[in-house]
């Protein structure tokens, strides 16, 4: 086939309409939201103490520092669906969980400890942390690479890194009402990890299949 | 340079507005530059220029098929000229090769280097006969004997509804094989 026949089948074609990249993204997170959520009643559950809890600053602090992470993750990976998009300008958005937790970490340290710092940094939970937070995140990892997947990144291991940001901060989220530590050490410590190991996981397999 | 860009920028605007001819015509500026910027890149990393016309048609097919992450609002050559990039690097890794392509392989193009014949290639006829019969007939019908999709439709006693997906599917087919093979 010459370029020219091409280019005839493709004009042919342009009637054909593709919805938005947000669109296919939201839909598919949507998709596989339920999924993180059935892992999430089936294992972990609410705290018992909610309502309690909900008094506490340090325990709403979790779920800003995690929507932080979630809602920026999400607006600069549908930057980046655009080829000619540059992550200058907009990686600062991503350093807004990490300010976050140091003024919570600051505001901790200045109170009359309840308990020595190792033991709010280690709490009673990473481990269930490190494994309920990758685990739940995997269907909505799954989801926001099919999402990214409709637009064209031009670093599709970075748009990939940023699909595991998308798809930790929002398990973090659904993790930070199960888990009983509350301390700013302890989402500092055990959280980045799970998050690290996630974004890890997105960036490989974003390498592969966000490739257009 | 700028005058051609802004040419470019309103013909995509008439075009995602539904304008067909005004799509045909932008493909068809855009593939001298295009072409022009695929020989220089393999010429620079020690390939054959005969090349030149698969990564032209498969810049083309990922434009098409990626054009809903262009932005109306913002110019088109340099969301172009990222795809194109792109794809250029892809194709001169696939050959073995690791290359640094320039931006400023796009935007340089002499007029006299923009040779206007059109080039047929062997990948993406290739890869047509990996394709379903149907998507393939549909292909076969507007893109080389010129036929209109309601031409097709009777043809091959198809809805043009049916027509227009499978061509559609045909190209996205297409450009997943050219990119895994």
């Amino acid at each position: 086939m010459d370029t020219d026949q091409l280019i005839r089948s493709l004009a042919a074609d342009n009637a054909h309409r593709a919805p938005r990249v947000g669109a296919v993204l939201t839909m598919a997170l949507l998709v596989a939201a339920p999924l993180s959520i059935l892992i999430f009643a089936t294992f972990l559950g609410v705290r018992a103490d909610v309502m309690s809890a909900m008094g506490n600053p340090f325990f709403d602090m979790k779920f800003a520092v995690t929507l932080s992470l979630a809602i920026p993750a999400i607006i600069v990976s549908l930057h980046l669906s655009r080829p000619e998009a540059l992550l200058r300008g907009w990686g600062w958005l991503l350093l807004l969980p990490v300010g976050l937790l140091a003024v919570a970490i600051g505001s901790e340290a200045m109170m009359a400890p309840a308990m020595p710092m190792t033991m709010r940094l280690m709490g009673k939970n990473s481990r269930t942390c490190l494994m309920a937070i990758p685990a739940m995140s995997l269907p909505l990892l799954a989801g926001a690479l099919i999402g990214l997947r409709h637009g064209a990144p031009s670093r599709p291991a970075l748009a990939g890194a940023l699909a595991g940001l998308v798809s930790a901060g929002l398990a973090a989220t659904l993790y930070a009402s199960h888990c009983t530590d509350d301390s700013p050490l302890f989402v500092a410590t055990w959280y980045t990890i799970a998050t690290a190991v996630v974004t890890v996981i997105g960036a490989a397999i974003g390498s592969r299949v966000l490739r257009y | 340079m700028r005058g051609r860009e802004d040419e470019w920028t309103g013909l995509m605007r008439s075009a995602m507005a539904g304008d067909d001819a005004a799509y045909h015509r932008l493909l068809k500026a855009v593939t001298p530059v295009l072409r022009a910027a695929a020989r220089r890149g393999l010429a620079r990393a020690g390939q054959p220029p005969d090349q030149a016309e698969d990564i032209v048609q498969e810049i083309l097919l990922a434009v098409h098929l990626k054009r809903h992450t262009w932005d109306s609002e913002a110019p088109f050559a340099p969301w172009l000229f990222a795809i194109a990039r792109n794809k250029l690097i892809d194709a001169l890794r696939r050959r073995g090769r690791r290359v640094f392509v320039n931006i400023d392989d796009f935007a340089e193009t002499l007029p006299g280097e923009a040779p206007q014949e059109t080039a047929s290639a062997g990948e993406v006829a290739a890869q047509l006969g990996a394709l379903p019969q149907r998507q393939r007939d549909v292909l076969q019908s507007i893109a080389v004997e010129a036929a209109s999709i309601k031409d097709t439709a009777a043809k091959f006693s198809m809805s043009e509804g049916a027509v227009r997906v499978a061509l559609h599917r045909g190209l996205a087919a297409l450009t997943a094989k050219l990119r895994d093979h």
